[in-house]
């Protein structure tokens, strides 16, 4: 593939064709602001943040829609580039709640960062903001869409990545809005692919809600547990409560998860849980009254290898049988054999592989 | 004597709409009823034609007899029947009926290239078209050129894009035809969105085939065997009569399989923009032509080497193909004969405003303003001052008074910032507030952004809204200051043409008109156009207590008895100006 | 898998046949639909208008349980038209000439007869996956859950076999798991005829490998299979039973009879994180943790190891599987001593080799597909590079053989079950995460609207759907995924259970998986 020259702020490095000079500046370290910028999806151009000067070029550049050509000399800071990125932001905090206190996102929020790096405390732009009283009924994702800057992400990866193109622009100038096809509820696969690349509020959780929020937030990395895809997951918990369920983009599924992945993890915390050991008091003359009582591990335990080791010496151990899980973990599953063919003694083992 | 008599009605949808239709018809009938051919031995054409450019003037009627052109203006029904007797069978015209010395006038200056079939054929018969030597063009291309040689013949002419950026037509389709690719495409655009423009619905409705055939030779040139024009829905009758030119020149073998068997196919198909101003960019017609929501994308790639699905595309803008026939007929030295050093050739504009003759004009590049406006446009209406001409629609800006000598071109125009535009041009009097002007335009433009970079979306709205302040009385201090600097980043910042250009009015009102904003910020409009800055009141020595605007005012702030002077209730009045219009004595007095 | 999720994106075609990606492998279709961006063509073979029909090239609507007929009819015309890999086919295969006489017969004419699907399709298909030397099959449940299950699978390998789509990146044959772990659960060992790593019980050799690393002797003769369990408990050969995270009284054919068969056994042990429809009947529930719970591996599809980490501490006095396992097996006589999951893993890498590479170090960040023999390996992203573990591959005839149970006139649906979006096998989980239950938390049955006319249902009508087994009263969701005379249950509902209708004497002979894809049944309003 041939290669093309390009020297950002000064640095040189050599390229492939067709690479932006948004990523061959990441390339080399060159911080560039962007907001409608995602490398998993085609170049937008919209935020206008990644604006760079290219010499030979009049008018500053989006960096994220811009090809390298051979011998490009790119300046990715200067004071004009500065002071429109400084405008650009400015303009979409005007027409933002900036009400960050409240956020579920603040501390996690793209904007709020860049606001803060480009210190913006007073705006020049003050005027009429969005409002939207209507609230979109789905019971997954919460959609404050004033708090959307039209990055367009969220259009983008419901189309390009999960091909189901739920939402999209409407409406015109100022009034322009992203939402599904005539205002309705949201009703697609709910795989909240659009809340993991929103860079603001605008697209959370429902479940999130005021579970906490980043600063608070402890992540641990895991694997999925419902179907054999393997997603990774990172569990988000605060106060041993799992609150919410990322995944990192780069996972070797690129961060995108299903409904099941993404938001159903609720059980873990259901009261429903089992939480004690178990044994049933039979009712000799009716089975449908028989009930559980609470036992100690020590009972149960002992209670189950007298009764197993009864039915061994009596019907020899074939007369027993274990299902194994697959849910479980490998080692698990492997001492789950272990212990049907070792210590009872017998192959009868199996799992729902069929089912 | 008078055997052969030709009559032609406008049909334009001006002309249709001041009666066209119901004046054709007229003449059929009386025609047939007084049984003319048969009774007088005159044997008699009727024929609709396209607009001719005094719209205002409509329903216009030519009647040629004996190889001489009378025009008959404000046309109605009713009146035919006058001028079949006493012209079509007398012989003599009748001339209080016919055009004055300002239509006369309005035409000496002009130059009809792209126009100049335009008004004098039947757009709907292929024939009348080719009478006058369509398809030539295309014949002698297909025979006779190479594709270089066609694109050398435009780049020679020094033709430029008639859309606005007026980018070199030669140079654009060498860079499609060079670029590599199974498919390429032509597109003709017929957004014509800009407010008050008409210039390329009236090419289309007037002479479709100029645009087909420009666009056949376009194709061969670049190599494109799928062209699409892409024309606004709101023009139904220049989309009929072009559906109907595709078809006819489909049967005759301009377009189709294998054109003049050189083994060429070429087929154009119509697609319909839904209203969005946006889509006469061209990055966002083509996402509009792929179904998508017509929105822009960033340049680079541009079309002719990433266009319409991923394919190189020529974009080219509707008169800019009309010309394409013409010059390749009548060459590029004539062609170029036209203009001065960088634009060469003529240009359509839309003239409208407070001239005396409005309508659609045709002149050679480098003709000065004053000429336009004096001489065509025939001067102000009601002798009043000429303040400024807004020139580029909604992009565009303003030229003083002072600058009316200047030429007419992209780089003159450009220089005191303005622009040639896609060829609005509004001539504005002292009545016109500046700041108002530049509202109105940003306002348009501001609704049609299509949401999708920030400065445009939000940049504009904001700009919108200080204006709207400054035009309500309560501008404040520093709000110019804020105006130049939101509009010089905003022109900076946003992706495509409309943003880029949507702050122009405002710059170029600031510009030369900085005192009419300064005044507004003391509470004054110079022009007493800014109703809620006005307060009105009554002139008592002039009123009659006629109870006039006592009647028309609806929130009810004027009370006065019978005949004697009215009193207005400044907290009341919500200055909607009822009052004004209504007083037949100028008792109303506004400030 | 033979081959791996990412490779996907690389494929020219893709067959999904019995498989609905969109829904039931939603991340593995984010993938296919990456390859349909970059221009792959996708075929799509299901009683069902699946999602991914969305994408699809060609949509082969055949009818339930012929899948056999329809890829032994892709064999014949790829054979026909020439498009077969003589190369590949002569290098690694053997038996060829015999399979070919098999399929002959098969052709677009007799196939279409059997499947429903248009001739023409039949062979654009052939073409398409015939002419790719980027091919890849995708299948999951819709191909093995038949009574003709493993000749199904055999039959999509033969596929593979004359294109030569096999042993190299973006083709393959690839089932798509259902669960997170039923890959690693099989690799562990919990099958009754094999040790961890697929070694078998029935040779000396093995068995005498395994006692000298477990220190136990142990049985010579495979076991029983989870369906031949249920069976045995009901005969009476089955006294105890210990399950583990299973819950069969929902997802087993016929639940009447497993509830029958569970209740049959003296003593029954259910280990599970819920009270669930099986912990019901058991004798002893144990708390167990979930998987947010604890350390460990799962295995996905591609044989990928990944980790899993504890991320909370269990309710109460729930505790992990592998410290309840230790304790229950020390009760039984026999100490097992792990301080960690870590060296449960260990172990597992020494008992098979495939394994013997990966380490809890190596896949902090990134899991690694097995085989992995050795610390530097860098495991193994498709299968059978450099040939087949056998030498030559024997090519298997496969002939077609109808459902067990056909439609007739008091049942003329068939009726098919399986997964929606939204919910997941037997719902303990799912239809406790409330946005989910809000969504899809109704049973329903899908049928088609020319059916739905004929009958005079209406969406949302309650219909009763009755089989040979039982009847259960459901929603009616009228709907053009479903095609005239198939309808669709999805499982997970106990209360209007899909598996109270399916067929539990129809298993495949080899694999014995229930028929859960064909059933013969009627509908009532």
């Amino acid at each position: 593939m041939k290669k093309l020259k390009v020297t950002i702020d000064g640095k040189t490095i050599e390229v492939p064709e067709n690479t932006t000079v948004l990523d061959a500046a990441r390339m080399l370290d060159i911080q560039i602001p962007t907001l409608c910028h995602h490398p998993k999806l085609t170049p937008f151009g919209g935020c206008r943040l990644c604006i760079v000067e290219i010499k030979g070029i009049p008018r500053p550049v989006t960096s994220c829609t811009t090809p390298v050509s051979d011998g490009m000399e790119v300046t990715t800071s200067s004071p004009q580039i500065e002071d429109l990125r400084k405008t650009v932001l400015e303009l979409i905090l005007s027409d933002h709640p900036n009400d960050c206190m409240v956020c579920e996102k603040a501390g996690d929020c793209t904007l709020q960062e860049l606001a803060y790096f480009y210190g913006i405390r007073e705006n020049r732009f003050g005027g009429e903001r969005r409002v939207y009283a209507k609230r979109d009924g789905n019971p997954f994702i919460e959609r404050d869409m004033e708090k959307c800057i039209l990055c367009g992400r969220c259009v983008k990866v419901c189309d390009e990545v999960q091909g189901v193109g739920a939402i999209d622009f409407t409406y015109r100038g100022f009034k322009s809005k992203i939402c599904p096809p005539y205002e309705k509820d949201l009703n697609c696969e709910f795989c909240g692919q659009c809340v993991a690349v929103c860079p603001t509020g605008a697209l959370t959780g429902k479940q999130w809600s005021l579970r906490g929020r980043q600063k608070d937030i402890k992540e641990i990395d895991t694997t999925c547990p419902y179907c054999g895809t393997g997603c990774n997951i990172t569990l988000h918990v605060r106060r041993n409560e799992v609150v919410r369920i990322t995944s990192r983009e780069d996972t070797w599924n690129e961060g995108w998860l299903c409904v099941k992945g993404r938001f159903g993890y609720k059980f873990i915390n259901s009261p429903d849980r089992l939480k004690k050991p178990l044994i049933r008091i039979k009712d000799r003359s009716n089975s449908l009254n028989d009930i559980f009582r609470e036992a100690s591990w020590d009972e149960a335990l002992d209670y189950i290898a007298t009764r197993l080791n009864e039915i061994k010496s009596k019907h020899g151990a074939d007369a027993i049988g274990g299902l194994s899980s697959a849910r479980c973990t490998n080692e698990e599953n492997y001492l789950f054999q272990k212990l049907m063919r070792a210590a009872v003694g017998t192959n009868n083992v199996d799992h729902c592989a069929r089912l | 004597m008078n055997k052969n008599i030709t009559i032609q009605v406008c049909m334009g949808t001006g002309g249709i709409a001041a009666g066209g239709l119901e004046v054709l018809d007229a003449f059929e009938s009386l025609m047939k009823e007084k049984n003319i051919p048969a009774e007088f031995k005159k044997e008699c054409s009727m024929h609709k034609v396209g607009c001719r450019g005094l719209c205002a003037r409509d329903v216009l009627v030519d009647v040629i007899a004996d190889n001489r052109r009378t025009i008959y203006q404000y046309i109605k029904p009713e009146m035919v029947e006058r001028i079949v007797d006493e012209h079509v069978v007398g012989g003599n015209p009748v001339s209080e009926w016919q055009v004055d010395e300002d239509y006369h006038k309005f035409h000496e200056k002009q130059v009809k290239v792209v126009l100049s079939d335009c008004g004098n054929i039947d757009p709907e018969d292929i024939n009348a078209y080719m009478a006058v030597d369509g398809y030539k063009a295309v014949e002698k291309v297909f025979t006779s050129m190479t594709p270089e040689e066609v694109i050398d013949m435009m780049k020679k002419s020094g033709l430029r894009g008639r859309g606005g950026a007026g980018f070199p037509t030669g140079v654009k389709w060498e860079a499609c035809r060079k670029a590599e690719a199974s498919q390429k495409y032509i597109i003709c655009n017929a957004d014509e969105g800009d407010p008050g423009a008409f210039m390329d619905r009236a090419v289309i409705e007037g002479n479709p085939h100029a645009v087909i055939e420009g666009m056949v030779i376009g194709a061969y040139a670049i190599g494109a065997s799928k062209g699409y024009v892409y024309i606004r829905a709101e023009y139904p009758l220049a989309v009929e009569r072009l559906k109907k030119a595709i078809k006819d020149a489909k049967e005759r073998g301009f377009l189709g399989k294998n054109i003049f068997g050189k083994g060429f196919d070429f087929d154009i198909k119509i697609k319909l923009g839904a209203g969005a101003f946006v889509c006469g960019e061209e990055t966002a017609l083509i996402a509009s032509i792929e179904g998508q929501r017509g929105m822009p994308r960033a340049k680079p790639p541009f079309p002719v080497h990433r266009g319409l699905w991923g394919k190189p595309t020529v974009i080219n803008n509707v008169e800019t193909l009309a010309n394409i026939p013409y010059i390749i007929k009548k060459g590029h030295e004539w062609f170029s004969s036209y203009g001065t050093e960088k634009s060469k050739g003529t240009k359509v504009f839309a003239l409208t405003g407070k001239v005396k003759n409005t309508g659609l004009i045709e002149v050679p590049m480098g003709i000065t303003l004053r000429e336009i406006i004096y001489d065509i446009g025939g001067g102000i209406e009601g002798g009043k001052a000429l303040k400024a001409v807004q020139t580029g629609g909604p992009s565009g800006g303003c030229i003083t008074p002072d600058m009316l000598d200047i030429n007419v071109d992209y780089e003159s125009l450009a220089k005191v910032g303005s622009i040639v535009g896609s060829g609005g041009m509004i001539a504005l009097d002292e009545d016109d507030c500046m700041v108002n002007v530049a509202k109105y335009f940003l306002q348009f433009t501001q609704s049609e952004s299509c949401g999708k970079c920030v400065p445009c979306r939000i940049g504009t709205k904001r700009l919108l809204e200080i204006m709207d302040r400054i035009t309500k009385g309560s501008g404040r201090q520093g709000d110019i200051e804020l105006l130049e600097k939101l509009s010089s980043d905003i022109k900076a910042a946003s992706l495509c043409g409309l943003g880029q250009t949507a702050p122009n009015p405002v710059l170029s009102t600031i510009k030369y008109f900085r005192e009419e904003y300064e005044a507004h910020l003391q509470g004054k409009c110079p022009a007493k156009a800014c109703r809620e800055m006005l307060t009105y009141h009554i002139i008592e020595e002039f009123c009659k207590g006629c109870g006039a605007c006592l009647r028309a005012c609806p929130a009810g702030a004027i009370t006065g008895e019978k005949k004697k002077p009215h009193k207005i209730a400044p907290e009341i009045c919500i200055k909607c100006g009822a009052c004004f219009d209504v007083c037949k004595f100028k008792a109303v007095g506004k400030e | 898998m033979t081959n791996s999720i990412r490779e996907i994106e690389g494929n020219e075609v893709i067959f999904i046949i019995g498989s609905n990606t969109k829904e039931t492998h939603p991340v593995i279709a984010n993938r296919m639909i990456k390859a349909y961006r970059n221009g792959a063509k996708i075929i799509v073979a299901d009683p069902r208008r699946v999602p991914m029909t969305r994408f699809s090239e060609l949509f082969l609507n055949l009818k339930p349980g012929t899948d056999v007929a329809l890829l032994n009819g892709i064999a014949h015309v790829i054979l026909k038209e020439g498009l077969h890999n003589k190369e590949f086919i002569n290098n690694r295969t053997e038996g060829f000439d015999e399979w070919k006489k098999s399929v002959e017969d098969f052709t677009p004419d007799y196939v279409e007869k059997i499947t429903g699907v248009d001739r023409g399709d039949i062979i654009k298909a052939a073409k398409l996956y015939g002419s790719s030397q980027r091919a890849g099959i995708f299948y999951t449940m819709g191909i093995t859950q038949h009574t003709c299950g493993t000749d199904n699978v055999n039959a999509v390998a033969n596929l593979a076999l004359i294109t030569g789509n096999i042993g190299k990146p973006s083709a393959g044959i690839n089932p798509l798991r259902g669960q997170n772990n039923v890959q690693g659960a099989s690799d562990a060992g919990c099958m009754p005829n094999v040790y961890p790593g697929y070694q078998r019980v029935d040779l000396p050799d093995i068995k005498h490998k395994f006692e000298s690393a477990w220190g136990a002797s142990l049985s010579p003769h495979a076991g029983l299979k989870s369906t031949e369990m249920i069976p045995a408990a009901l005969d009476g050969k089955l006294k105890g039973l210990y399950i583990m995270g299973e819950n069969p009284v929902i997802t087993d054919p016929n639940i009447e009879h497993t509830i029958k068969a569970l209740n049959a056994v003296e003593f029954l042990v259910v280990q599970d994180i819920f009270m669930t429809e099986t912990a019901e009947l058991a004798d002893v529930v144990l708390p167990a943790a979930c998987f947010a719970e604890k350390d460990g591996t799962f295995s996905n599809t591609e044989r990928k190891v990944q980790r899993v980490r504890k991320a909370v501490i269990p309710p109460e006095e729930a505790r992990d599987d592998i410290s309840i396992i230790m304790e229950l097996s020390k009760r039984l006589g026999y100490n097992m001593e792990y301080n960690s999951p870590e060296e449960v893993f260990e172990e597992f890498g020494k008992v098979w080799p495939a394994l013997a590479g990966i380490t809890y170090g190596r896949i902090e960040k990134h899991g690694i597909q097995w085989p992995c023999p050795t610390k530097n390996h860098p495991g193994t992203t498709y299968l059978y590079k450099g040939g087949f573990p056998r030498g030559k591959v024997h090519f298997t005839p496969t002939a077609y053989t109808p459902p067990a149970e056909i439609t007739d006139s008091d049942y003329p649906f068939i009726l098919t079950t399986g997964r929606n979006l939204f919910q997941y096998h037997s719902g303990s989980m799912t239809r406790r995460v409330k946005p989910i239950e809000t969504h899809a938390g109704e049973p329903y049955v899908e049928i088609s609207p020319s059916d739905a006319k004929g009958l005079d249902i209406k969406d949302g009508d309650m219909v009763k759907v009755i089989s040979r087994r039982g009847n259960i009263k459901i929603k009616a969701r009228v709907t053009k995924k479903a095609s005239k005379g198939v309808i669709f249950i999805p499982m997970h509902y106990s209360e209007a259970a899909a598996n109270m209708l399916t067929n539990d004497k129809a298993l495949d002979k080899h694999a014995k998986t229930p028929e859960f894809k064909v059933c013969a049944a009627k509908i009532e309003k």
